[in-house]
């Protein structure tokens, strides 16, 4: 039977009518219309529905709606906020310093995978603020990208680490 | 103007999903907010608009931005920045000033569907000569305008000014939301390279911001008011073409309990639909059906052997001088067979599609390479007249070739036709995987001889595999279509390209044995077809002749090399991966981890393609590990190279994946690699470091880069692989179980 749940995606709070073991993903994308987190396989195997549960990175294709009715749910759409409450910074920027690093490093093909990659490598720096090529593949590794653009994905993060290193405003 | 990064333009999802009535939001997909008066006329009656017509390929908006109609599609190749980029140059616009319309049969005009690497080689002229009439038409209106002869007007961002005057006007002023309603003349004149300014340099991807932001516009993402969210039911796993898929019975109380959801059925063809997605999946997975579970396929460890001893259409598609007599009399002779397996397009997201079928039309969304060719299909299916089929493009993930976006298209109009809805299906990873068009598998045997100089005298190739499957799995489920072939014949045969083209051979012969593909797997065309399999083949042998005759395997090729073209992608590899002359196992290691490095030429249809692979292969495990991929691509005028980099970086990486890991698995009743676990692709930890190199000729015609040098790459790993161990692999994906058997057995 269809419930009611109270969800927190991005700092607000929604409530929706659904089947308990409904996977957050359905819920995200279709009661929220958020575009960030995407259906890939359903089986937890891609990486293409990648959200942050309380900021780790989980597989939101396999997570029932009815077990994050009192988690912090943070999807691409809230990346910079969530990072600028992370930070300590005084205003949301634009964009993470990931996405800024993809785009410099002109990273995607389809980009279809790139909300996991996103997400994944924003919760790496959180941990690892200098991580090594090999800490970056076997951070990475459970995310696919078919169209092959593994190398500039670490380019990038690596690209990122610096910039989060060097920026003035990281008050940590 | 509209970002070509969303493809749904200043129309935002929210306003998609609260438009009133499915046909008007459709109409409106695609129109640049600049423009829209008059794009929404263009869009009003069915394509193809006439191509001899300037308004077909651009309109120019009163804001002095211009859009693109192009019948080619961005599938993360780049093709809406690199075509832009062209028409931008014979204008002289800057790139930021055009964008692209979302290819729709209703709008863009028909150029034959983004594969073959097509988009730039045959788009490319297409859209210059466009843009070059636009531009005398422009130039012409300017010159009345402003009172000053063409030769002395200067234009630099769509701003023309009278040289010597601060007179100016823009080309906004001059026809700014107007049609031009001007057929070419044939007069104008296309820049010379010499005095190009955008074409040739690298120009960032224009969709790649709204990417990374998230907020790009995917097909999985769309939504009709109205709609059911539908999922195919099929067995996991395609049987053989033949087969079909035979329902037996279907229980539909079995989900009864599921809320909304129905049961359409038209013949074999059976999916479910709900108003919840959730709902919608779960009535797929819990319906009960029983399907015709007749064994159907070879065995699979017995199939390149069914393969090699069926019944077989045979044709010789080249042949010069004497073969027979040339390996008779040759000084060095070497023969060399392979097996090569079926493998998937795996598209990292499953293909989806929406469709809105009424009784006297249709709309249909689809991340098709070819939305002329999907109508065609779909106004059969649907029993509807062409132009009263309407397909739009909106792009899924990476496709890399047919996948199963035509099939997708069609089961969502079956759908919305049998349930009198809109309806939106998501296949699901097993049935992407499972009933995907495969690359089709492939046996050669191949034999190639050199004098006592070490010139190749003689070659000579065979190959068995089957055509590609014509007819979708929805249409031949639902109608029981009988299985039939592409009849397109290039790029499903032993091709020239791969086979011998790149060396000055005398005496040559290709022959083709095509099985039928009934009792075979569904394939279609994937990334490169056939062409790994031909110069993992071909280049082995070629490699091995160089190994006996003592010499390096790039100076044995330099030698033997066919025209300035190949030597020019050879060595650009060679260069790229510091090569220094040795020949093939000569720098022997014997721990248990042993390197090597291999080198290899070939191509698709077009263009010309060279790698170096350096590997690790591990003796006691099995283990490859492909450390660093070079690969030099030429092809022609390279309009992006930024772009054509990245695609010869994606090139590699899913060589590197084909040559280690893919392989579609099946028994005898249905493929069993049915998502990431069972059909293994590469991953972070396993990608190799790229070196992508382009062989830049202004002078030269665009060709394909798409697709280009994945051959070259097989063969570089498979001689890689023999420098490191003496030992040839004659069948590939290189998995542990495969390679410790290959080194055992040597
Ligand atoms: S869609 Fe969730 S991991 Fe693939
Ligand atoms: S960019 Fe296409 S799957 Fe990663």
């Amino acid at each position: 039977m269809a419930s009611r749940f109270r969800i927190r995606v991005n700092g607000r709070a929604h409530t929706v009518r659904a089947e308990p073991d409904t996977p957050l993903l359905y819920v995200l994308t279709n009661d929220l219309e958020l575009k960030g987190p995407r259906f890939g396989c359903g089986l937890a195997q891609c990486g293409s529905c990648s959200v942050l549960i309380d900021g780790v990175e989980r597989r939101s294709c396999v997570t029932p709606i009815a077990t994050v009715e009192n988690a912090e749910i943070t999807t691409l759409e809230g990346l910079t906020r969530w990072f600028a409450a992370k930070r300590g910074l005084s205003a949301v920027p634009d964009l993470h310093p990931v996405q800024q690093a993809m785009l410099d490093e002109q990273a995607p093909q389809c980009g279809y995978c790139y909300n996991g990659m996103i997400i994944k490598a924003a919760e790496l720096l959180e941990q690892n603020g200098d991580p090594s090529d090999a800490e970056i593949r076997a951070a990475m590794n459970g995310h696919l990208c078919r169209c092959g653009t593994y190398p500039r994905i670490v380019n990038a993060i690596k690209r990122a680490a610096q910039t989060m290193r060097a920026s003035p405003e990281d008050r940590e | 103007m509209s970002a070509s990064g969303d493809a749904f333009g200043s129309i935002g999802r929210r306003a998609f999903l609260k438009a009133g009535g499915a046909l008007v939001v459709g109409f409106a997909i695609g129109v640049p907010s600049a423009g829209r008066a008059q794009s929404t006329a263009r869009g009003a009656t069915a394509g193809p608009p006439n191509p001899e017509l300037i308004d077909t390929w651009l309109a120019i908006h009163a804001d002095n931005t211009a859009t693109l109609y192009i019948g080619y599609v961005e599938l993360g190749q780049g093709t809406t920045t690199a075509l832009p980029q062209i028409a931008a140059e014979e204008l002289d616009l800057a790139l930021e000033q055009i964008s692209t319309a979302q290819h729709d049969t209703n709008v863009t005009p028909n150029q034959g569907g983004t594969y073959s690497s097509a988009s730039i080689a045959r788009g490319g002229p297409q859209v210059r000569r466009a843009a070059a009439e636009a531009r005398r038409v422009l130039l012409e209106l300017a010159s009345e305008r402003l009172g000053v002869p063409v030769e002395r007007l200067r234009v630099e961002n769509g701003v023309v000014t009278a040289e010597g005057t601060n007179r100016s006007v823009t080309y906004g002023e001059l026809v700014g939301g107007r049609l031009f309603e001007v057929p070419f003349t044939g007069e104008a004149r296309p820049k010379s390279p010499d005095q190009y300014k955008l074409v040739g340099k690298p120009a960032p991807r224009k969709d790649l911001p709204a990417k990374v932001a998230g907020t790009y516009t995917y097909i999985q993402h769309l939504r009709l008011p109205g709609m059911l969210h539908g999922r195919v039911v099929r067995p996991r796993g395609q049987r053989a073409y033949g087969a079909g898929a035979r329902v037996v019975g279907v229980d539909e109380s079995s989900i009864a309990h599921i809320e909304g959801a129905r049961v359409l059925r038209k013949g074999d063809f059976l999916g479910v639909v709900a108003p919840n997605e959730w709902a919608a999946v779960r009535a797929a997975r819990e319906l009960k059906v029983s399907w015709d579970d007749r064994p159907s396929l070879p065995p699979f460890d017995r199939l390149y052997e069914t393969m090699r001893a069926d019944e077989t259409d045979d044709t010789v598609v080249l042949e010069r001088g004497s073969v027979a007599e040339a390996f008779a009399s040759a000084a060095h002779r070497v023969t060399f067979s392979s097996r090569c397996p079926y493998q998937a397009h795996a598209t990292f997201a499953p293909n989806c599609a929406l469709a809105d079928v009424k009784a006297d039309s249709a709309l249909v969304i689809a991340p098709t390479q070819d939305a002329y060719g999907t109508r065609r299909t779909l106004a059969a299916l649907l029993g509807l007249p062409e132009d009263k089929v309407r397909v739009q493009y909106c792009e899924s993930s990476g496709t890399y070739g047919h996948s199963c976006y035509d099939d997708v298209a069609q089961a969502a109009a079956l759908m919305s036709q049998l349930a009198g809805a809109p309806v939106r299906v998501q296949l699901m990873r097993w049935d992407e995987h499972g009933w995907d068009p495969y690359g089709p598998a492939h046996v050669g045997e191949v034999q190639v001889a050199a004098d006592t100089n070490g010139k190749l005298v003689a070659y000579e190739y065979h190959g068995w595999h089957h055509n590609w499957s014509l007819i979708e799995t929805s249409q031949q489920l639902a109608e029981g279509t009988e299985p039939a072939e592409w009849p397109f014949l290039v790029s499903q045969q032993v091709s020239p390209q791969n086979c011998g083209a790149m060396y000055a051979i005398e005496n040559l012969k290709l022959v083709n044995h095509r099985l039928r593909t009934a009792k075979y797997l569904r394939c279609g065309w994937l990334r490169s077809p056939l062409d790994l399999s031909l110069s993992f083949t071909s280049e082995q042998a070629i490699d091995e002749l160089a190994y006996r005759l003592g010499e390096d395997p790039c100076e044995f090729r330099r030698r033997n090399i066919a025209d300035e073209r190949w030597l020019g992608v050879l060595d650009a590899a060679a260069r790229a991966a510091s090569w220094t002359p040795r020949p093939a196992r000569a720098d022997r290691n014997d721990g248990p981890v042993v390197r090597g490095r291999g080198i290899g030429l070939g191509t698709h249809l077009a263009s010309w393609g060279g790698a170096v692979a350096e590997i690790a292969v591990n003796k006691q495990t099995g283990h490859v590990a492909i450390e660093h991929l070079y690969g030099a691509i030429d092809a022609g005028l390279v309009v992006n190279p930024a772009i054509v980099e990245a695609q010869i970086m994606g090139q590699l990486v899913q060589t590197a994946s084909r040559m280690l890991f893919e392989e579609v698995t099946f028994d005898e009743r249905g493929v069993t690699s049915l998502d990431w676990n069972g059909y293994r692709v590469i991953r972070f930890e396993e990608c190799p470091e790229i070196t992508p190199v382009i062989v830049q000729r202004l002078d030269q015609p665009y060709s394909g880069a798409g697709e280009e040098v994945m051959a070259a790459a097989a063969a570089a790993i498979a001689n890689a692989f023999f420098d490191a161990t003496g030992v040839r692999m004659t069948e590939y994906p290189f998995t542990p179980r495969r390679v410790l058997a290959a080194l055992s057995s040597a």
